[in-house]
């Protein structure tokens, strides 16, 4: 059978191919003057690729932005694909969303003999985003509360520019959903989004996962790795958990954010790569840069732009609408009639605090729609856990004194004893909780310790040991 | 013979392609056939087509030639009884011509050498 190669194709029939393709296409010269089109494009903008040879695209295309502007007044160096959005005036005098596509063209000899214009229609798309139930949710991302809607209304100004972010946040709050909805509302979306966990990886292999090696690199590299960095050409590249970097992969993406440019393990050959990076953490960087476990240079190079995801307990009403979300969502996934949760589970949900944020409240939901056998979810549908911890009165809110002081409660803290009437403000650490809870039963039982001891739940060593810690004596 | 206002919206010294993004515009008052009076020049303070609505109210034009616009603001005109010439492609000065001669439709395409194809 006949090998075909390159040059069996150099005649063949470049307006069937360019009618074959499902994008509005123009070839453009140099100058930016249109060679020839194909039939979707002569669709959008009404007028026959013969009638307008020659002509300058701009005039024809209409679009927003001028693509022969872009192409020829900005940095664009011609050698990769450029991506833009924007829009177009149609031929039935409607504003179109696009999406356009540059690509440089070179004829056989190397020289550039132009550009390739490809045209999506987006539109359909950017209505249905518009026309989504509450304009608050945002590529899964659900949320009322105003520290979410902070949150969300930052987004579109998050995906317009190409500035690496911080993404910060306790486990569990959506940093990857909000990483992945940005990369979606960017010019990038049409381009890779790949996420790479820096925390599950030793340092050979997660540098080997980045940056790529060749063959030979190292014992057991047998063939050429191309690497996430390279992967995600044109797109997003979300790094989570970089707190977790090991210092010496630090330098290296300290140089790739500045150069743009790398060498993959064993290459003695520079990559260039065009992607944008956004990193993710639930640890304090600043912290660490000063313990000096973070490169300072790299914490103000990643933290240009920077979002901070409030945890559940902050986020006001949001838990009831993302428990009848999850509860609608995996009802659907396992063919149940669960239409919500009785009163007193609702109770016993409202008043757990969420350690693990989202992801807890999904997991709780995940586990009662599978054991719930009615239409109902009950407390005893729900994980043991929960029970035991709202068994106790709650740690929020009680009784009658303020701790305003920055509260921050993990899943590292402890489960919430049994409590005295102490009122917690929001952003209370967890030590000035357990000294007011301390103090509540105190006052409570007039100063007696070990009937403070036992409304804590706790033994009176104990109990004396955290009034002499806390200095309450 | 009739009086008519023509207003072009221009880029350098074409038909603009857009007129909401149209920051210049060229008003020609004629008699029918020829120009009364030296064609004005306007620069806009910005790209704006509500403003450039307003502007060809005020002016007075009976007549605007310009490339692509929304069906909305061309609605608008032809409400206020202005004649529109969209989705031109030319120079502005022959377009301004073949406009007197009652010559130019909508979608015509006019190059420097005269030639002109339309749709």
């Amino acid at each position: 059978m006949k090998q075909h190669d390159a040059s069996d194709f150099s005649g063949f029939d470049l307006p069937n191919l360019l009618n074959g393709l499902p994008h509005g296409v123009v070839l453009i010269d140099n100058e930016g003057r249109i060679v020839t089109a194909n039939r979707i494009f002569e669709a959008f903008t009404g007028y026959a690729s013969d009638d307008v040879r020659g002509i300058g695209c701009d005039f024809v295309l209409r679009a927003n932005p001028d693509i022969k502007k872009t192409i020829f007044e900005t940095t664009f160096t011609g050698q990769e694909t450029l991506s833009l959005e924007g829009d177009i005036i149609n031929v039935n005098r409607k504003k179109a969303f696009m999406r356009f596509f540059v690509s440089p063209l070179s004829n056989q000899n190397g020289t550039k003999i132009g550009y390739m214009v490809a045209v999506e229609d987006v539109t359909a798309l950017k209505e249905r985003d518009r026309q989504r139930p509450g304009a608050s949710e945002s590529k899964g991302i659900l949320g009322h509360s105003p520290k979410m809607q902070e949150i969300l209304d930052f987004v579109p100004i998050l995906a317009r520019t190409d500035t690496t972010l911080l993404v910060t946040g306790e486990t569990g709050t959506g940093k990857d959903l909000l990483a992945e909805a940005i990369h979606h509302e960017s010019k990038r979306a049409s381009y890779p989004f790949i996420k790479v966990n820096c925390g599950a990886l030793p340092e050979t292999l997660l540098e080997s996962e980045l940056f790529g090696h060749v063959r030979g690199a190292y014992t057991g590299a047998h063939s050429d790795k191309p690497g996430m960095f390279r992967l995600a050409q044109g797109g997003t590249l979300f790094l989570t958990e970089i707190g977790d970097l090991p210092l010496a992969l630090q330098v290296k993406l300290l140089t790739v954010l500045d150069d743009r440019e790398f060498f993959p393990l064993g290459s003695s050959k520079k990559v260039q790569v065009d992607v944008r990076l956004i990193t993710g953490t639930n640890r304090d960087l600043r912290q660490m840069v000063k313990d000096g476990t973070f490169r300072e240079d790299l914490y103000y190079r990643l933290n240009v732009l920077r979002a901070h995801l409030p945890p559940l307990r902050e986020r006001g009403d949001d838990a009831p609408l993302l428990l009848d979300h999850f509860v609608k969502l995996y009802a659907g996934n396992l063919g149940k009639n669960i239409k919500g949760f009785t009163s007193e589970a609702s109770a016993e949900l409202a008043s757990y605090a969420y350690p693990g944020n989202v992801r807890e409240l999904r997991n709780i939901v995940e586990y009662a729609v599978n054991v719930c056998p009615h239409e109902h979810i009950g407390p005893s549908h729900l994980p043991t856990y929960i029970q035991a911890a709202t068994s106790s009165p709650p740690p929020l809110p009680l009784a009658n004194r303020v701790l305003d002081t920055p509260r921050r409660v993990d899943e590292q803290s402890p489960p919430a004893p049994a409590a005295g009437d102490t009122i917690f403000a929001q952003g209370s650490t967890w030590t000035e909780i357990e000294k007011g809870q301390i103090l509540g039963a105190l006052m409570k039982t007039g100063g007696n310790r070990s009937l403070a001891a036992l409304e804590l739940g706790w033994g009176r060593s104990t109990l004396w040991r955290k009034i002499k810690r806390y200095g309450l004596e | 013979m009739k009086n008519v206002k023509i207003l072009i919206t221009i880029r350098d010294s074409d038909v603009a392609p857009r007129f909401d993004l149209t920051t210049e515009v060229l008003i020609v008052e004629t008699d029918g056939n020829k120009a009364t009076n030296k064609p004005r020049n306007i620069l806009l303070p910005g790209p704006s087509a509500d403003e450039l609505c307003s502007l060809i109210i005020k002016e007075g034009v009976s007549l605007v030639i310009c490339g692509g616009i929304e069906e909305a603001h061309y609605q608008y005109l032809v409400w206020k009884k202005i004649t529109v010439i969209d989705k031109v492609i030319g120079p502005a000065s022959e377009v301004l011509q073949r406009a007197m001669a009652n010559e130019l439709g909508s979608g015509a395409i006019l190059r420097n050498s005269n030639r002109e194809k339309r749709r």
